[in-house]
C-alpha cells in the first residue's frame, strides 16, 4: 500500500470529501444509470412485450449504432471539442463501402476469397480516418473552432454522399455479400453483432482512457490544454487522434447500418449527430471538457432507445421521443448542477 | 565523484547570464542583463509592470531566444529553442496559474508528460501505484498535506502550489523559476509556499522568485534583483538592503544601488 509510505504525515486540515461526492456517486453517469434502470423497469411493467426476446434483441441492436458513435464522440467531448460531422460521415462511409463492394466485384480481387469485402471495408475506414484527420488538423493545428469546422464537414460529407449517389440508395453486392451481412447483422452467442462490437470497443476505450498515457492526455486536454502544452504533451497529435477515432466510430456504425438495412440510403443517419451528442451528454460527458467515459456513452444511448421503444410499445406517438430526450438532457445536467453546487 | 569534483560543482554557478538583451521590433524589452545564480540561492526578482521581469524569465525558461548575450547553465552555454529544452537541462518553471489540470489527480499532475509506464507486450500502461508512491514522497519532502489520489479541483491554494512545485522536483531540477507564487492565495497559504521555497533551498536548489510582494521577498530571499525599464538597477544581499530602498529602485526614485 502506498499509504504506508506516508509516515508521520497527517491530514488534519483537509477533510475527506463527503461520501455523496466521492467514487461512483461523484458522477452524473451514476445518476443516469439509476434513472435508466427505473425507466426500464417502468417500461417493462407497463409494456408486456418489452421483455420479449425479439424486442430486447431489436432494442439492443438499435441502440448499439448510436452508442458506437457516442463512444467516439465522447472522446472528442472529453478533450473539450465537439464533432457534428458524425451523422454525415456515417452516410458517406456506408455509401462508399457499398459502392466499392459492387465496383470491386468486377475486378481481379473477386478471385481472392473475401478480398472484395475486406477492400471495401478498408476503403470505408480509410475515408472516415481521412475525414477525422482533416477535422483534427484544422482544429488542432490551425486552431479553428471545433463547432464550425465539423459543421462544415457535416455539410461537405452529406453533399458528397448525394453527389455520388444522386440520392439513390446503394446496396452492398458482390461475391462476399453474405459474409458482409453475417459480420454486420449476424449474431454472436445469441447477441446481435453490433452490440458485441460496442461492448468490445467500450472495454478497449475504458482501458485506454484510464491506463495509458494517451488516455490521460485526452482528459488533461479537456482540463487544461496549456498545462499539457507546457509539460511537453504532443497536444496536436492527441487531438487529431480523437477526431480520427470519432470519425472512424461513425464509419463503423455506417457500415453496420448498411449491413442491417441491406442498403445504404443517401439520407442515412440524417440528424444523428444531435442524438449522438445527446447520448454522450446524458451519460455524463461534460461539453466543457475533462469529464466523460464509455459507460456514460452506452447508458445515455440505451436510455434514449428505451424511451423510444417504450413509447412505441405503449402505442404513443413516437414523435414524443424528442421531447423526452430533450427533457432528460436538461434534467441530467440540472441534477449534476444541484449535486455539485458549492455552498455559498 | 572525487572531493575536488564536488568542490568544483559547488563553485560553478547554476546560471550565468551575460549581456542578455531582447528587442521586440523597435521596442527594447531588456538590455545588458548580467546575472549569476549559485546553487541554493534564493533570488527575488522585482520590478514594476513592464520592467522586463517576465521577458527575462521567458528567456531563461526557453520560451524565446535573447537578441543579445549568452546563457550559461552549470558552466555550459545553452540556446533553448523551447521550454522542454530548458527543462531537459534542469530548469523548471512554476507558472503563475500553476499549469495544473483540475480534473485529474495530484499525482497525475506531478507526472504530467513524464508518466511512469509498465510495458505489457506491445502496449504500455500507466504505473499508477509507482506514481502515487513517488508523488507522496515528494509531498512528504515538501511537508505538504496533499494526497496523491485527490483531484486537484478539491485542493486548497497551498496544496496546488505544492503539486506544481513537486512537479519540478521530479527531475531534480537545479533551478526553479517561480512566477508570482503568492499573488492569489491566503496569508496562511503564503506562509506554506515560503516554507516550500526554504525546503528547496535546503536541498541545494536555486530559486528565482518573481514577486510583487515585498514581505515575501524579504523573508525568504538571500538576494534581491531589481529591474527597471529593461535594465538591472540593483543586485544586492537582502541583509544589505531595505524594503524602502527596493521600492525606491522599483519606482525609479533611486537610480542605482
Amino acid at each position: 500500500m502506498s499509504q504506508n509510505v506516508a509516515g508521520p504525515i497527517s491530514f488534519g486540515n483537509v477533510g475527506r470529501t463527503r461520501w455523496y461526492r466521492r467514487g461512483a456517486f461523484a458522477s452524473q453517469t451514476a445518476y443516469v444509470a439509476l434513472a435508466f434502470v427505473l425507466i426500464t423497469l417502468l417500461v417493462s411493467v407497463f409494456a408486456h412485450n418489452f421483455l420479449s426476446h425479439g424486442n430486447l434483441l431489436n432494442t439492443s441492436k438499435n441502440f448499439s449504432y448510436i452508442a458506437i458513435v457516442a463512444l467516439g464522440s465522447t472522446l472528442v467531448i472529453i478533450t473539450g471539442g465537439i464533432d457534428l460531422s458524425v451523422g454525415s460521415v456515417m452516410a458517406l462511409v456506408a455509401v462508399a463501402t457499398a459502392i466499392s463492394m459492387k465496383a470491386l466485384s468486377g475486378t481481379a480481387l473477386a478471385a481472392i476469397p473475401y478480398a472484395v469485402m475486406i477492400a471495401a471495408v478498408l476503403i470505408g475506414f480509410a475515408i472516415s480516418a481521412f475525414i477525422g484527420f482533416v477535422n483534427g488538423l484544422l482544429i488542432a493545428r490551425i486552431k479553428l473552432s471545433p463547432f464550425v469546422t465539423t459543421l462544415g464537414m457535416l455539410s461537405i460529407c452529406r453533399g458528397i454522399t448525394y453527389v455520388v449517389t444522386q440520392g439513390r440508395g446503394q446496396a452492398p453486392d458482390g461475391p462476399n455479400v453474405d459474409t458482409f451481412y453475417a459480420l454486420t447483422d449476424g449474431k454472436v452467442f445469441g447477441l446481435p453483432i453490433p452490440l458485441v462490437y460496442l461492448l468490445v470497443l467500450a472495454v478497449v476505450m475504458g482501458v485506454a482512457l484510464r491506463h495509458t498515457r494517451w488516455g490521460r492526455y485526452v482528459f488533461v486536454l479537456g482540463g487544461n490544454e496549456r498545462a499539457a502544452q507546457l509539460t511537453g504533451v504532443a497536444v496536436t497529435r492527441v487531438k487529431v487522434s480523437v477526431y480520427m477515432l470519432s470519425a472512424m466510430s461513425a464509419g463503423l456504425a455506417g457500415i453496420l447500418i448498411a449491413g442491417w438495412l441491406g442498403s445504404a440510403p443517401a439520407n442515412l443517419a440524417t440528424g444523428y449527430e444531435l442524438k449522438i451528442i445527446a447520448a454522450s451528454v446524458i451519460g455524463g460527458a461534460d461539453l466543457a471538457g475533462g469529464i466523460g467515459g464509455p459507460l456514460g456513452a452506452i447508458i445515455g444511448s440505451a436510455l434514449i432507445e428505451v424511451i423510444r421503444n417504450g413509447l412505441a410499445l405503449f402505442g404513443a406517438d413516437t414523435y414524443w421521443e424528442q421531447v423526452f430526450v430533450g427533457t432528460i438532457i436538461i434534467l441530467a445536467v440540472l441534477v449534476d448542477k444541484l449535486r455539485t453546487r458549492e455552498p455559498e | 565523484m572525487s572531493a575536488s569534483a564536488v568542490a568544483r560543482q559547488e563553485s560553478t554557478p547554476v546560471l550565468q547570464l551575460s549581456g542578455i538583451g531582447k528587442e521586440f521590433g523597435a521596442i527594447r524589452a531588456l538590455s545588458g542583463i548580467d546575472l549569476t545564480i549559485n546553487p541554493g540561492d534564493v533570488v527575488g526578482l522585482m520590478g514594476d509592470n513592464g520592467a522586463g521581469k517576465s521577458t527575462l524569465v521567458k528567456i531563461i525558461a526557453g520560451n524565446f531566444h535573447p537578441t543579445h548575450g549568452t546563457i550559461r547553465f552549470a558552466g555550459q552555454e545553452h540556446r533553448f529553442d523551447k521550454p522542454l529544452d530548458a527543462r531537459a537541462v534542469g530548469i523548471e518553471v512554476v507558472y503563475q496559474d500553476l499549469a495544473l489540470s483540475n480534473n485529474v489527480s495530484a499525482a497525475a499532475n506531478v507526472f504530467l508528460g513524464r508518466e511512469l509506464v509498465r510495458r505489457v507486450g506491445p502496449f504500455s500502461f500507466l504505473d499508477h501505484k509507482a506514481m502515487n508512491a513517488r508523488a507522496l514522497e515528494l509531498f512528504n519532502e515538501l511537508k505538504s498535506e496533499t494526497r496523491p489520489r485527490d483531484l486537484v479541483k478539491q485542493m486548497s491554494g497551498g496544496q496546488r502550489q505544492a503539486v506544481a512545485i513537486a512537479r519540478t522536483r521530479l527531475a531534480n531540477a537545479k533551478l526553479i523559476l517561480m512566477d508570482e507564487p503568492t499573488a492569489a492565495i491566503s496569508v496562511r497559504q503564503v506562509a506554506e509556499v515560503l516554507d516550500l521555497i526554504r525546503r528547496l533551498r535546503d536541498q541545494g536548489v536555486a530559486v528565482i522568485l518573481i514577486s510583487h510582494r515585498m514581505p515575501d521577498v524579504f523573508s525568504v530571499c538571500d538576494r534581491v534583483v531589481v529591474l527597471r525599464r529593461g535594465e538591472k538597477r540593483a543586485d544586492k544581499l537582502v541583509s544589505a538592503s531595505s524594503p524602502e530602498e527596493v521600492t525606491a529602485l522599483i519606482t525609479g526614485a533611486k537610480e542605482f544601488a
